[in-house]
């Protein structure tokens, strides 16, 4: 979530000022000074945030500069930019950025625009709707492991359903072994990957068309609006903070691609898969080093923060046109 | 179900795969978000359905076959997965359920999710609701610095951290713990962010109530303003849950046996383990799956109210 926003929002209400407990202390009755206790509330917060996220992200930029290993009989050392220069020059890091870029490219607006059509449909008043809604979502509740283990039987070329469908209507000439295949087991992922989290989203945007002024329908129907011209020019401006979230979410998410190709192919067929999270775990925990997965590690939290930038900048630029 | 096969005859009589789903579903709020029934089954809407129906199909039939796989013998998984016959229990019996429990320690990982996921889920609740609370009313030194910090660490995810925080994890010894699993994750700032906020909305009249009478700030807390906050308790209490319970990342690197090893990587690992035996995979995976789908269809409101909830923020 971006900090500008968050903070922008914390300050209307910041205005009022926070609760004087002194002004209404009673007599008889003893009130800790509000000093300790807000430090006293907040402190458990504070010291878990700083030791288990501030202190590891700051180790992660120190150690990316130096030799670190998990167990090492050599000295520690600086190495200035020598991780990076390495993981910028190793071909299975490039392919993940790829993948990555890739994966994102696809699932975002495909994830989105499929989540806003099962929202309109799930909004529909007729019986048994909330059925539909309950199946759509189910695959939200299946934990990424369980999902991919299920998948990958799914895909598999012998023995899995979906080439057995497609042999069986082509009459066996296609049979495309999905994770078997360089060429589209990252395709494979991607497609499952929206099976699994696309009930999210719908969620978030049947919430938002629940919202939508149904007058707004009624007024535009008495002027002769097509369904069509309805849904572009009341529904899609009326959801216009769920789809920016939907999309930046998915986005941000997308980065950390990871269960699904840990469990399905881990990284393969020919690195096919590798994203910079399997690259992640098999360099900084597979082969101990440490330091260079800390530097994939800023790497990847760079990307997410320019990446979000951009988004809201460009989102904003719309806003102002 | 009865009623649901009553009132869907024709092409919309085809095997409803989520039985669980169709037992639950027409309580609640179905009557009331239907037009009135009228003359029974409006007929002329049946091709609003198509869609329906065939999206359902796509959504729920990895779980059918789940399912049924979880109870077939391991040969016919494999005969039996290319076509129809995948989706019909053939040759029934519950010995993939025994040999998930004797061969992958079903029992010993499922225990294990869930002292791990109770521990973040209630932990995480009290902890990230005080400092939510602290920062919307209270006047201390630092509360700005303190707002500014848990808005900037919302901004790194876990993975960012997971490499140098594996490295603290293994200087001070604590791989191959619960600790380890639990302590990192129990402060959060998007949720210490999201009690911040609903905290903010609630009036101050009723503390200020509470406090003429000689209420201290603890009681306060526990007795004004948690009863308030129930839906955003409800709401952080299922995203914890359902980040938690699938978490896969951090167990991959912190835990060797399975001693202390969650569901999500007791099958990321049974799936690779040889022999593989698909029927026992199923049933594992039937048995991770079963317990969230029964939470999520009994608490289905809050779920859903959560979720979307989280939306509204953005």
């Amino acid at each position: 979530m971006p900090t500008e926003d968050l903070l922008a929002r914390s300050r209307p209400n910041a205005r009022d000022g926070p609760t004087r407990w002194f002004g209404y202390r009673r007599r008889h009755t003893f009130q800790p000074a509000e000093q300790t206790v807000g430090w006293l509330f907040s402190g458990p917060a504070v010291v878990l945030l700083t030791l288990f996220i501030v202190v590891p992200f700051l180790l992660a930029v120190g150690l990316s500069f130096t030799n670190q290993r998990l167990i090492s009989p050599l000295p520690v050392r600086l190495v200035g930019m020598e991780n990076y220069r390495r993981i910028f020059a190793d071909p299975v890091f490039q392919r993940s950025l790829v993948n990555n870029a890739v994966f994102t490219v696809v699932v975002v607006p495909v994830q989105t625009v499929f989540a806003l059509w099962l929202a309109v449909l799930v909004n529909q008043r007729i019986r048994f709707i909330s059925l539909f809604r309950t199946a759509y979502f189910a695959p939200v509740v299946m934990i990424m492991a369980v999902a991919a283990t299920i998948w990958k039987l799914l895909y598999d070329p012998d023995i899995g359903i979906i080439d057995g469908v497609l042999r069986a209507v082509t009459g066996g000439h296609l049979s495309p072994g999905w994770l078997r295949s360089s060429a589209l087991a990252l395709i494979a992922v991607i497609f499952m990957s929206i099976w699994q989290g696309v009930g999210f989203q719908m969620v978030v945007l049947l919430a938002g068309l629940q919202d939508v002024d149904r007058e707004l329908y009624e007024a535009a129907e008495i002027d002769g609006a097509n369904r069509w011209q309805q849904f572009r020019h009341i529904t899609v401006p009326g959801l216009r903070n769920q789809l920016v979230f939907v999309a930046t979410v998915t986005t941000i998410l997308s980065f950390r691609l990871f269960d699904q190709v840990y469990v399905m192919t881990r990284g393969g067929p020919l690195d096919a898969t590798q994203t910079m999270m399997t690259r992640l775990v098999d360099v900084g925990f597979n082969q101990q080093a440490i330091a260079r997965g800390s530097a994939i590690a800023v790497v990847f939290f760079l990307i997410v923060c320019v990446v979000t930038l951009v988004q809201r900048l460009l989102l904003r630029e719309r806003e102002a046109d | 179900m009865a009623t649901l096969q009553a009132h869907n005859p024709g092409p919309n009589a085809r095997p409803q795969p989520d039985a669980a789903a169709a037992t639950v579903n027409p309580t609640a709020d179905e009557g009331r978000a239907t037009p009135p029934p009228g003359r029974g089954f409006p007929w002329r809407s049946l091709r609003r359905y198509v869609p329906l129906v065939l999206l359902a199909v796509f959504f729920v039939f990895p779980f059918l076959f789940m399912v049924v796989g979880a109870f077939k013998p391991d040969d016919r998984v494999l005969a039996d997965g290319a076509g129809w016959k995948a989706f019909v229990p053939f040759g029934a019996s519950l010995d993939n359920f025994t040999d998930a429990f004797s061969r992958a320690e079903f029992g010993r990982l499922f225990l294990n999710s869930v002292l791990i996921t109770t521990c973040i889920v209630l932990g995480g609740l009290v902890v990230n609701s005080l400092a939510g609370y602290a920062l919307a009313r209270m006047r201390f030194r630092g509360r700005k610095i303190l707002l500014g910090m848990v808005v900037t660490l919302a901004i790194i995810p876990f993975q960012a951290i997971a490499i140098p925080l594996l490295f603290m994890m293994s200087r001070i010894e604590w791989l191959d713990t619960y600790r380890v699993q639990i302590i990192p994750f129990l402060a959060n700032p998007f949720f210490i962010y999201l009690f911040y906020s609903f905290f903010l909305g609630i009036p101050r009249e009723l503390e200020e109530a509470a406090r003429v009478d000689g209420a201290g700030p603890v009681t306060i807390f526990t007795r004004v303003i948690v009863p308030i906050a129930r839906p955003v308790y409800a709401t952080v209490a299922i995203l914890s849950f359902l980040f938690s319970w699938g978490e896969l990342l951090w167990p991959v690197l912190v835990t060797r046996g399975s001693t202390v090893r969650p569901l999500s990587q007791g099958m990321a690992v049974f799936q690779t383990q040889p022999p593989i035996q698909w029927g026992d995979i199923m049933a594992f995976a039937t048995m991770t799956t079963l317990p969230i789908l029964i939470l999520f269809l009994v608490f289905q409101r809050a779920f859903v109210q959560g979720v979307s909830r989280t939306g509204l923020k953005g």
